[in-house]
């Protein structure tokens, strides 16, 4: 190719360099959409029932995700603090994913049936109460505020046409189980929901 | 990863190297013109050939990089000749983990409960396993919270002694108390309350006391006894002591008649060794033993 041309046609010239950069992308990225073996959810997933999905969405507003990850990265210590590493099956119903990426406060990605649910109101309510040098803010309307549900099945029907294989009946009884629960209820079962399917996985251990 | 997206990394990685590598030479040589023949406003630009040391760096990294492609995974499914993965990255280190600290917890296991008191290292490992695992809920000192249990005094909610603090801790607790809110009503709420606050000795309404006994027979007698002296295969507490997990006075005595009470304690034999569990809980009856003295 003439440097001439090149140095004088800025158009062919973008085109050049988008060519020449992309071949990274191109390799890492294209497989992976195509083959979706990274989005095979591992067997024992199961998607969010209703009043947890609805604790989902009151950590994505809350922003728990800004200060909490949802990622044990594959290392000795980080196995050893919080549980099995992350794997891409687990995040399979994930839409968006929650994997954060400052850590405020812990990895989440393992918690649940590590505290109680009284625990989590308790730290909820005031996380001094139960753990004095927390930084953590806290979220006293959320055990004010009640649920509805009325978007909850809209939600499960969307998440549907995304890959979620929630079933009618789950849809159908979505509004009926969450009305009434408050969002600190909600939030607390969507809390103790994580990293369960990751561990019935394994068969418990880590 | 299918052959044909296997193929597509091989052929599209050694695809960008080799034509870098091309496009590298074929602009290496200059014209042999002294100038590009560009001008601009008088400004010439030198056709100077590409610097040596530009142009060895650059070959050297190409040849870093098919050396990378080998030794590591990048080339589709070919694994490269280490074989490495960041799994089995982890596993190594877990497994190293496990060969340092296993003999350590295996020899601290081995001691009983006297033993593991009197040696200063099983006592620091308890610690440093208590302050990681239990202390968010029992407090750094295990004096506990409310809902809580305090665990360096002499209540026991599920039993004394070093068996059933093991029996805690791998297994988990989960208590339960009903609501007694529809059982009792509005009245028989405050007068069962009279009659709690009488069994240690708290001050009440003695007439109301009279009426919540019946009511307590009824009701309460099969968890927590005639006598109201609790029952630790139940997890139901003592109620004649002055030690109160969800509070002594009449309004939280009354709220949890109303409401129920579920105490939960995480089983912990996911997160930690048998061995572990077997130091932490001489620690943890340490604390007692301490408080006692």
């Amino acid at each position: 190719m003439n440097h001439e041309f090149l140095e004088k046609n800025v158009g062919a010239l973008i085109v050049l360099i988008l060519v020449a950069v992309s071949f990274g992308g191109a390799v890492e990225i294209l497989p992976m959409v195509f083959e979706r073996a990274a989005a095979k959810p591992i067997e024992t997933l199961k998607p969010l029932p209703a009043v947890q999905l609805e604790g989902r969405d009151v950590y994505i507003r809350e922003g728990c995700h800004v200060c909490h990850t949802q990622m044990v990265r594959a290392l000795q210590f980080e196995t050893q603090r919080y549980g099995h590493y992350s794997v891409a099956g687990e995040d399979a119903y994930e839409h968006p994913f929650l994997w954060g990426s400052k850590r405020t406060g812990p990895d989440l990605a393992r918690v649940g049936g590590r505290y109680s649910d009284a625990w989590h109101a308790a730290h909820l309510a005031d996380p001094r109460s139960v753990v004095p040098n927390s930084n953590m803010p806290a979220y006293p309307w959320l055990f004010e505020n009640e649920l509805t549900g009325e978007d909850t099945a809209k939600k499960m029907e969307v998440l549907r046409t995304l890959g979620v294989p929630y079933t009618d009946e789950q849809i159908a009884g979505a509004q009926q189980a969450v009305a009434g629960t408050t969002e600190a209820d909600a939030l607390i079962a969507y809390l103790q929901s994580l990293g369960i399917d990751m561990r019935n996985y394994q068969g418990g251990g880590r | 990863m299918s052959s044909l997206w296997h193929w597509f990394v091989i052929f599209g990685t050694l695809a960008s190297l080799a034509i870098f590598l091309v496009l590298l030479f074929n602009n290496r040589k200059t014209s042999g013109e002294a100038t590009t023949g560009h001008e601009w406003d008088g400004i010439q630009e030198y056709d100077n050939p590409l610097p040596m040391w530009w142009v060895w760096m650059f070959v050297i990294s190409i040849v870093f990089a098919l050396g990378y492609l080998a030794w590591y995974p990048g080339l589709g499914n070919f694994g490269g000749i280490s074989d490495w993965s960041s799994a089995g990255e982890v596993r190594r280190a877990q497994e190293a983990h496990e060969a340092r600290f296993a003999p350590l917890y295996e020899e601290l296991a081995s001691l009983d409960e006297a033993a593991l008191h009197d040696s200063r290292q099983a006592m620091q490992v308890g610690r440093r396993l208590f302050i990681n695992n239990c202390s968010t809920c029992h407090g750094v000192n295990g004096r506990g919270a409310f809902g809580f249990p305090n665990l360096t005094d002499s209540e026991w909610i599920w039993g004394a002694g070093f068996g059933n603090v093991k029996t805690a801790l791998t297994n988990g607790r989960q208590a339960a108390m009903p609501s007694w809110q529809a059982a009792l009503g509005d009245q028989g709420v405050l007068d069962v309350t009279q009659f709690v606050l009488s069994l240690s000795g708290s001050e009440h309404d003695a007439a109301a006391a009279a009426r919540g006994q019946s009511q307590y027979q009824t009701f309460c007698v099969a968890c927590h006894g005639a006598e109201g002296k609790g029952n630790p295969a139940l997890g139901s507490p003592d109620l004649t002591n002055d030690i109160w997990l969800y509070g002594g006075t009449a309004e939280r005595i009354a709220y949890t008649l109303r409401n129920g009470r579920n105490g939960n304690m995480p089983a912990f034999s996911d997160v930690l060794s048998a061995d572990q569990i077997h130091v932490l809980a001489g620690y943890v009856t340490s604390l007692s033993k301490e408080e006692a003295q």
